[in-house]
């Protein structure tokens, strides 16, 4: 292309208009479609092989707690040798594993095939392995409801306090650093032990009751104390965010605050807010084991993983294994969720990175 | 130390008035929902009886008034009432009973985990990224993911009833060994994680660099320069440790069976004995409010550079 003589000539060139070559629209050619941030993220996760195996391990572990109940041919609370208008088959309590009790074993002998018991069974003759399957599902119910619990609370008390300000927000705050600097701990053991008595009576016959007062009294307690991290955080995070040059400079340029809200202050919250509720639900699922663990937990006969490990205390000499499954499974699903949490924090929040 | 650290101080101390007196109220009020009051567990009385007791025990007052005696009784005698299952032994006794053993097995592991996490934090960063450091990320990643009740369960199991190394209960000094490795690997795993961090940072630093350049010698960088700023984050781990090692007593006292504070409280809670209750919770709350101030002033003490809010 020639350079003018006179640059400043009204002139049009007219070579500007002669068609583009090959070379030229090389430079227009998109060479990758442009990557949002939550594929970007998605990216940085995958290339994280710890954090890519204990994603496979949770939703392993999760899927078997799913669907593995529902084909078992034991369910959790079948005492195999208990049926209705017989005695009791004694000879079905504590099977080690892979043995079979005295009415299977004939059944064996006539050639018909009996589901083995991989576990064995425990002092009540109920298929160990279904147990520890169900106890999973439950404990990891648990955790994730309660995190979702936690997460609305802190998101809406943080967000308003984050918002409105002023004497909202100071009164919201007050609350917070008190309830955060109560041991939570204590608390939770407090309040568990107290509104299962007062649960129980209340939600006998109802839809609830199926769940059990103690789950209930569990969550009760993390919608009371557990939020205030949260909230917390994402009143920081509003309240960083509303002072960042790039949301003064769309204010600048005319945007509105639907458009704020939407396109800076969501994309940029997120992230954090995602991670910390995939950090808490491990936290959640060790409150809920250490409370069964204590026998606070779970109502008998349903299983959970801690309440397994407790039952297991007392047989730990003869019957080690079925103390050694629930502490494996429950220290897998916690390690898991926890490296996992950290790969996300990693991936979706590079700020965070050094 | 100038108005604003004092300022800070004075609000730091009234929060944690403020919360110990939470604990209490709530303490009292949540034990007081129980329907049918603290003598429902008992065997059936006559009327005469359970007025009797009630009056000795000053229920049949309005619930403000109890309140009232009980918040008083604490602040000026340290009186949490009597204890409903063990009779004639007063709250306050049992626990300090308890509190004897408690304290001795929370301070040991306590000191172990302090010691150890900075020994081994600090060898972490010095070597990152070699062999040592990542056997040393692994093992502490693994112990921080366990519950304190599995790591119980699981030593008591292997050390005690396969190897018969040590006795499953406290009788003797030996039988302690057990449980104080239960309540400090935790922590040890969590300050090693802190100590290796902050040193890494801290490692990082210019005024690192300048010693080097100025010659200093590499032992004399580590311990006159690096260990002593590392270990300042480790300050604000005190007050969430003893949460821990209170939390993790009543289970590690349960597993091994020590007559401890933790024991007397998890028996408590199955044997409905509320003034124990209320006693042992509020006693416990109010020692880790304690720690979580010291830890907090001491942080501000040690590193001017804090910021107030």
């Amino acid at each position: 292309m020639k350079i003018s003589k006179n640059p400043f000539s009204m002139h049009v060139d007219v070579d500007m208009f002669l068609p583009a070559t090959d070379e030229e629209k090389a430079y227009m050619v998109q060479m990758r479609p442009s990557s949002t941030f939550f594929k970007d993220g998605i990216k940085r996760l995958v290339k994280n092989p710890i954090a890519t195996v204990s994603f496979v391990i949770i939703v392993l572990i999760t899927l078997s707690s799913i669907i593995i109940p529902e084909v078992w041919p034991y369910s959790y609370d079948n005492q195999i040798g208990v049926s209705f208008g017989k005695t009791v088959d004694a000879s079905y309590n504590n099977l080690k594993p892979m043995e079979y009790g005295a009415s299977e074993k004939k059944a064996m002998e006539s050639g018909e095939f009996v589901f083995p018991h991989i576990f064995g069974t425990d002092d009540a003759g109920r298929d160990y392995f279904a147990r520890v399957v169900y106890g999973t599902r439950i404990s990891l119910a648990v955790g994730f409801f309660a995190s979702l619990i936690v997460l609305v609370i802190g998101m809406i008390v943080g967000s308003v306090s984050g918002y409105v300000g002023g004497k909202v927000d100071l009164v919201l705050m007050r609350i917070v650093d008190i309830i955060y600097s109560l041991p939570d701990m204590l608390m939770v053991i407090l309040l568990a032990a107290v509104l299962r008595q007062v649960l129980g009576d209340k939600i006998e016959g109802t839809v609830l009751e199926k769940i059990g007062s103690n789950i209930i009294s569990l969550f009760i307690v993390f919608a009371l104390l557990y939020w205030v991290s949260m909230a917390r955080l994402i009143r920081g995070q509003i309240l960083s965010l509303r002072e960042q040059e790039y949301v003064l400079a769309a204010r600048a340029t005319g945007a509105g605050a639907g458009w704020i809200i939407k396109k800076h202050l969501i994309p940029n919250c997120i992230s954090v807010i995602f991670i910390s509720t995939a950090l808490q639900i491990p936290n959640a699922i060790f409150t809920e084991s250490y409370l069964s663990f204590l026998g606070l937990g779970v109502n008998a006969p349903m299983p959970s993983l801690g309440s397994l490990a407790n039952e297991a205390l007392d047989g730990i000499s003869s019957y080690s294994y079925r103390l050694i499954i629930p502490a494996i499974v429950i220290s897998l699903i916690v390690l898991s969720l926890n490296l996992f949490g950290d790969g996300l924090r990693d991936a979706f929040d590079p700020k965070l990175q050094r | 130390m100038n108005a604003k650290t004092l300022g800070y101080f004075l609000k730091r101390i009234g929060l944690a008035i403020l919360t110990v007196w939470v604990v209490i109220t709530v303490t009292f009020f949540v034990m007081h929902a129980v329907p049918g009051g603290p003598f429902l567990a008992e065997k059936a009385v006559s009327k005469e009886v359970q007025a009797t007791l009630e009056a000795k025990y000053g229920l049949d007052k309005p619930l403000i008034v109890q309140y009232g005696t009980y918040l008083k009784d604490i602040v000026t005698k340290f009186d949490f009432g009597f204890s409903l299952k063990q009779r004639g032994r007063t709250v306050t006794g049992i626990i300090s009973d308890g509190m004897k053993t408690s304290a001795v097995l929370g301070i040991i592991a306590a000191v172990i985990a302090l010691i150890n996490g900075v020994v081994l934090g600090a060898i972490a960063s010095i070597n990152r990224n070699k062999l040592i450091d990542r056997v040393i990320m692994v093992f502490t990643t693994a112990f921080v993911s366990m519950p304190s009740f599995i790591m119980g369960t699981l030593l008591l199991l292997v050390f005690s009833e396969k190897l018969r190394w040590f006795p499953a209960n406290g009788e003797t000094w030996v039988g302690y060994i057990l449980p104080v490795v239960t309540l400090s690997l935790y922590p040890m795993s969590y300050i090693t994680r802190l100590m290796r961090s902050s040193m890494l940072d801290v490692l990082g630093q210019d005024y690192i660099r300048t010693a080097k350049a100025k010659g200093v010698s590499y032992p004399k960088i580590i311990f006159g320069h690096a260990l002593k700023n590392s270990m300042i984050p480790v300050i604000t781990y005190f007050g969430p440790m003893l949460a821990y090692i209170v939390t993790g007593s009543l289970v590690v006292e349960k597993i091994f069976n020590i007559p401890g504070i933790g024991r007397a409280f998890v028996n408590s809670i199955s044997g409905r004995d509320y003034p124990l209750i209320m006693g042992t919770t509020i006693i416990l709350a109010g020692l880790i409010v304690i720690m979580n101030l010291i830890g907090d002033i001491m942080y501000k003490v040690v590193d001017p550079r804090v910021s107030f809010d």
